[in-house]
């Protein structure tokens, strides 16, 4: 089975944002972002409706920093958490853009920048293309989970979703950043229905895209600056590092995980890490992509992680799944010597 | 990788809860709960409420406190150290109840929080009126006994 797409015609990264609330403004990478509203409201009087603002915020973001206006983006690809997407839907629906939404829970930034790629890749007229992802921990409290000012104790395997979205612009031609290749994810079983440790459950599908993508690709791993998975947590990340350990011996010390690098692991209450398809969707754009363009890494691979599941499978005992989509990003400065 | 193996790995990696921690605190903050339940109590008496109403309105207090609490958005910053010790006491049935009021209410007051309301506290009531039902049917022969 052949996963690997290698992208032929040049495909970039035009521009970028991040868009974050109150805690990641507090964490490490909060200098980073664009923007960040420190009552997480963006301004709207339901949480739903604020994520969906959000979402807004940063691709309009992204737009101007690119200089370029909603009339040359020719497709959105996007994605939240909300039930039936709907953040991406409202929020987007102003810039009047061919939209296409999907639903990958955590792993959304990647198969959105993935799927883009792939219909450019595949169209010859095609020159511009949006993607968007965004997560509310109060829309996915409410969702998924409890009352938001419910008092309860969470597990120390427990996540925090993050309230973040990030937007990126693709565009033809050579840039900065490029994506190179794209390898979908498998749905891999997480053999946990333990709602509060979905990184371990999700661990176990990044390793399948990992392995298969150095065992197909047969890439040396000193080839790759990085391997980031998108919101593992501490827990995930343990379980994929032993792991790569044993099968892929040399790309445990590559791994970081965008859930643990958005909050401060030691002050902030996130417990196991961050989570929600948001963290690795602000980590990208605020961290990675910058550190691309500026050559400070050269080529990495970038797995959104997703849990598969809903909060009636959990209740039914159904275990969660995982899925992990990988894209290759190469820092322009590189390929253009 | 078989799901035994997965599953193993996953239990090596995840850390339990701190039960002795979680022991203490939530001694500590449901004893407290109890303290200000009895000096209210003490309040009410000599007020000069006989001792059953006092009981009521210790307990109408305590709710009152707690969905103050919860609507200030100061309970969750407490529960989340107090575990058993907010949650077992009324105050964590007026939590359950007024935060899923709070949250309900963008949906509207009839099928938001009208039909909401009890989501997370229902288990509760249903399970307190059952047993409630069991012990009654024991009192019951339990007097026809002779009791």
């Amino acid at each position: 089975m052949k996963r690997i797409t290698k992208i032929n015609s040049d495909i970039h990264f035009k521009s970028w944002a991040a868009v974050g609330g109150y805690e990641e403004r507090r964490g490490p990478l909060g200098e980073k972002f664009d923007f960040c509203d420190m009552s997480d409201k963006f301004g709207q009087t339901t949480w739903e409706i604020a994520e969906a603002e959000m979402g807004r915020v940063a691709l309009n973001t992204a737009l101007s920093k690119s200089g370029l206006s909603h009339s040359d983006i020719e497709l959105l690809v996007a994605g939240d958490l909300q039930n039936q997407c709907v953040a991406s839907s409202t929020g987007l629906s102003s810039f009047g853009i061919p939209f296409l939404g999907i639903y990958g829970a955590c792993s959304t930034c990647t198969e959105s920048i993935m799927t883009l790629s792939a219909f450019m890749n595949s169209s010859e007229t095609m020159q511009m293309g949006g993607a968007v992802t965004s997560s509310h921990n109060s829309a996915a409290e409410r969702q998924f989970r409890t009352p938001i000012e419910y008092g309860g104790q969470r597990a120390p395997t427990a996540q925090w979703t993050s309230t973040a979205a990030g937007a990126f612009i693709l565009c033809r031609g050579r840039g900065d950043v490029m994506i190179t290749e794209y390898m979908p994810g498998r749905i891999v079983d997480g053999s946990t229905s333990d709602g509060a440790n979905m990184g371990g459950a999700m661990a176990f599908a990044a390793f399948d895209s990992i392995y298969a993508y150095f065992e197909e690709s047969g890439e040396n791993p000193h080839n790759i600056d990085a391997i980031i998975t998108g919101d593992l947590g501490r827990v995930g990340s343990d379980i994929l590092r032993e792991m790569l350990s044993k099968e892929l011996p040399g790309t445990e010390a590559l791994h970081n995980d965008c859930g643990l690098l958005l909050y401060d692991m030691k002050n902030q209450d996130a417990h196991s890490g961050a989570s929600g398809c948001g963290t690795s969707a602000s980590v990208l754009a605020c961290h990675f992509l910058p550190m691309l363009a500026e050559g400070r890494l050269r080529r990495i691979l970038f797995l959104s992680t997703g849990a598969l599941m809903s909060p009636s499978s959990l209740l039914q005992g159904e275990n969660i799944y995982g899925i992990a989509p990988l894209i290759r990003l190469e820092s322009g400065k590189e390929t253009n010597k | 990788m078989n799901s035994e193996a997965k599953k193993q790995l996953i239990k090596k990696h995840s850390p339990g809860s701190s039960l002795f921690k979680d022991l203490i605190l939530s001694f500590i903050f449901g004893g407290g709960i109890c303290v200000i339940g009895q000096l209210l109590f003490e309040l009410y008496t000599t007020l000069g409420l006989d001792k059953k109403l006092s009981s009521t309105v210790v307990t109408v207090t305590l709710i009152f406190i707690a969905a103050l609490l919860t609507a200030l958005g100061i309970f969750d910053k407490i529960a989340k150290h107090a575990g058993a010790g907010t949650l077992v006491p009324v105050t964590g049935f007026s939590n359950a109840v007024v935060s899923q009021a709070m949250d309900a209410k963008s949906e509207g007051y009839v099928l938001g929080v009208g039909a909401k309301i009890y989501t997370v506290a229902g288990p509760v009531i249903l399970f307190g009126l059952l047993s409630g039902v069991v012990y009654g049917v024991i009192y019951y022969i339990y007097s026809l006994l002779g009791g």
